[in-house]
């Protein structure tokens, strides 16, 4: 049983194919990366699981993605509640002007959860789960903007996490981020790995190498292999991939 | 020669500039100060016009009445001495014209010649009387007292329940419900205009897709250009006519009328504004909201608008900035009535309306003139404030964004 499938997906920004016939299945606790040049469609991609591209005006999509067993693109499929099980962490840190404390507990109260106890555990739970409960504790009520640049990230990483979803896209989480603060999110993802499904967009191949068990290379809006990571970076079977990894292009 | 020429432009052009900048921020301090010199004024003077008198009986143990009292004897509210500290007695009032009750013309004189002695005289007989008169009557051995009349304070200027500058015979300039009519009138706009207005930007920045946007962003903000005497017009005859009707008054000229006229005076500035500030939201933020399953208007009530919540607020207090200026719509909608508001629907007259109607009507140099100068420098201040406020919180949204 796979976690999540997507079967012959095209994808389209008005008349400009973005994505062509992408198949591929997910295995549910696994890190998967997806690898490839700028604009070769693996964000597009992956903000297809939980209907991001859906707020980009002029898009089309061909072809089934399927999360546990059902059709996310189906008429009727309450969007609100896929992104709940869904969850995505960003390019850039990007927490809310809130408190560190309303950071995190946003994503439960926007889902209708008032209880005051149960937001004050699951806060610090998730907190502590992304290792920024010691650095945080003591000033919960101020505002995430005082936060460094790695710290807003697991923040960001933690609200995703409150809600507990079942899968975590991550879109380049570590980009904006110095090597320390890099690292940390980089152990952070192989402890996530337990309890979540995780698909990681990167443009750093040793990160891809350190922290996958299985990697997409996406090459113009075509999935050009897929294989698990060690495969893929040992022993290739298509030239472009290894050019790629090798850093001979893109 | 070249390299000489050049130079010399760069020169010349530098000097331009430079002049230019010097004049306008020398012209813009030279209306400042002209503002506030004449402004000032009021307080060196007196209430009642120069050149004119008030006398009692030498008798009488009054020395002193403020401008307030002066009005209500004349005007017969007060009758009797003992309401402003004398003997009880009641007042005789003597005004210049009523000296034909005591004298015949030929006493008087074919050229007044002997009017000066006939007035002291008849201030001398008569220990209950006030006389009002011009100085050029009175007499070198005037035998009634002068009246002393403190020059106009701050307090009973800011205080001051009454707006008649042209009373006779003391002048009554508090300017306290014209300050109220003005504050008054620019609430009630920005009460109707704030609500309608968030609501129009949030839809527009929001919901509004690309193509209905691109015609209601042009439209609004052709709202700002139209003059503000089409706004008046527009006021008068459809909703003064209206606001009469529904409520049904005597006159449709209310502060309702003006706060709404001026309400859709100031909906332009509050929706680009806000709009703006709305737009300028980071789209990862909108979407980091959406994709922890928030519902469009949980991210709009929840994140968006207290992102620009700064932007909002400057738009807001930039509208009510606009309404608390705003003259000639307000004159032609709002009544003139110089009393303090205290319900929506009574006339109201605000400050600049006041100077407006009577600025044209006020002597250069006198009483009159000097206290609507007063009044340009009070709306100077209070748009001063906002614009300062302003100013506050677009850089504290600075601060926050880093």
């Amino acid at each position: 049983m796979y976690k999540i499938e997507s079967k012959n997906v095209d994808f389209f920004y008005g008349p400009s194919q973005a994505l062509k016939n992408i198949n591929l299945a997910i295995k549910p606790n696994t890190v998967t990366a997806l690898i490839g040049p700028s604009g070769c469609g693996k964000s597009t991609y992956l903000r297809l699981f939980n209907r991001m591209n859906d707020l980009i005006d002029n898009t089309k999509i061909a072809g089934q993605v399927i999360i546990d067993g059902d059709d996310i693109y189906a008429k009727g499929v309450n969007v609100d509640s896929l992104r709940k099980k869904v969850g995505m962490v960003f390019q850039k840190p990007n927490p809310f002007p809130k408190t560190i404390f309303e950071n995190v507990a946003y994503g439960l109260r926007v889902n209708g959860i008032t209880d005051k106890k149960f937001i004050e555990e699951r806060v610090e739970e998730t907190i502590k789960q992304v290792v920024l409960w010691d650095e945080v504790k003591d000033k919960l009520k101020k505002s995430a903007f005082e936060l460094s640049g790695g710290q807003q990230q697991r923040l960001c990483i933690a609200r995703a996490l409150a809600i507990q979803p079942s899968i975590i896209l991550m879109d380049e989480p570590t980009s904006a981020l110095d090597p320390i603060s890099t690292s940390k999110v980089e152990e952070l993802i192989y402890e996530l790995k337990t309890k979540y499904t995780i698909v990681i967009v990167t443009h750093n191949m040793q990160q891809a190498g350190r922290v996958s068990d299985t990697t997409a290379f996406f090459y113009m809006g075509e999935l050009i292999e897929y294989d698990t990571t060690k495969t893929i970076f040992t022993n290739p079977k298509v030239e472009r991939t290894q050019n790629y990894i090798t850093g001979r292009f893109g | 020669m070249k390299t000489f020429y050049k130079k010399f432009s760069e020169k010349f052009i530098e000097g331009l500039l430079l002049l230019s900048s010097t004049i306008t921020t020398l012209t813009v301090l030279l209306i400042v100060v002209f503002l506030f010199k004449e402004g000032l004024g009021v307080f060196n003077q007196k209430p009642v016009e120069e050149g004119f008198v008030i006398a009692l009986n030498k008798q009488n143990p009054v020395n002193k009445l403020s401008s307030a009292q002066l009005k209500n004897i004349f005007d017969q509210n007060i009758t009797n001495w003992i309401e402003v500290g004398g003997k009880k007695d009641s007042i005789i009032l003597f005004r210049m014209e009523d000296i034909t009750n005591y004298y015949s013309e030929e006493q008087i004189g074919e050229q007044y010649e002997n009017l000066p002695q006939c007035i002291s005289k008849v201030v001398d007989s008569l220990p209950n009387i006030i006389a009002f008169f011009s100085t050029k009557y009175l007499d070198k051995n005037f035998q009634g007292k002068q009246l002393d009349i403190d020059k106009i304070s701050f307090k009973e200027f800011f205080s001051g329940k009454e707006w008649f500058p042209t009373a006779q015979p003391s002048a009554q300039l508090g300017v306290l419900p014209l300050i109220l009519g003005t504050l008054w009138v620019s609430l009630g706009a920005i009460l109707l205009a704030l609500p309608l207005g968030l609501a129009a930007a949030i839809y527009m920045s929001e919901i509004a897709n690309e193509n209905v946007r691109k015609i209601m962003k042009p439209l609004i903000e052709l709202l700002a250009g139209i003059p503000s005497v089409v706004y008046g017009f527009f006021g008068l005859v459809i909703i003064v006519p209206l606001i009469q009707k529904t409520f049904d008054l005597p006159v449709g000229e209310t502060g309702l009328a003006g706060s709404i006229v001026l309400g859709i005076m100031a909906l332009p500035t509050i929706i680009t504004i806000s709009e703006d500030a709305m737009r300028n939201t980071p789209r990862a933020m909108k979407e980091a909201s959406l994709a922890l399953g928030a519902s469009k208007w949980q991210t709009i009530y929840k994140v968006v608008v207290p992102y620009s919540i700064s932007g909002i607020t400057a738009g807001a207090i930039l509208g009510i900035g606009r309404a608390i200026g705003e003259t000639m719509a307000v004159l032609m909608v709002t009544g003139n009535a110089a009393v303090i508001p205290h319900t929506i629907l009574e006339p109201v007259r605000t400050i600049p309306a006041t100077i407006a109607a009577e600025l044209g009507e006020a002597s250069n140099g006198g009483l009159h003139y000097k206290a609507l100068f007063a009044l340009g420098c009070i709306l100077f201040i209070i748009t001063l404030i906002i614009n300062l406020t302003v100013e506050y919180i677009s850089n504290r949204k600075k601060y926050n964004n880093r």
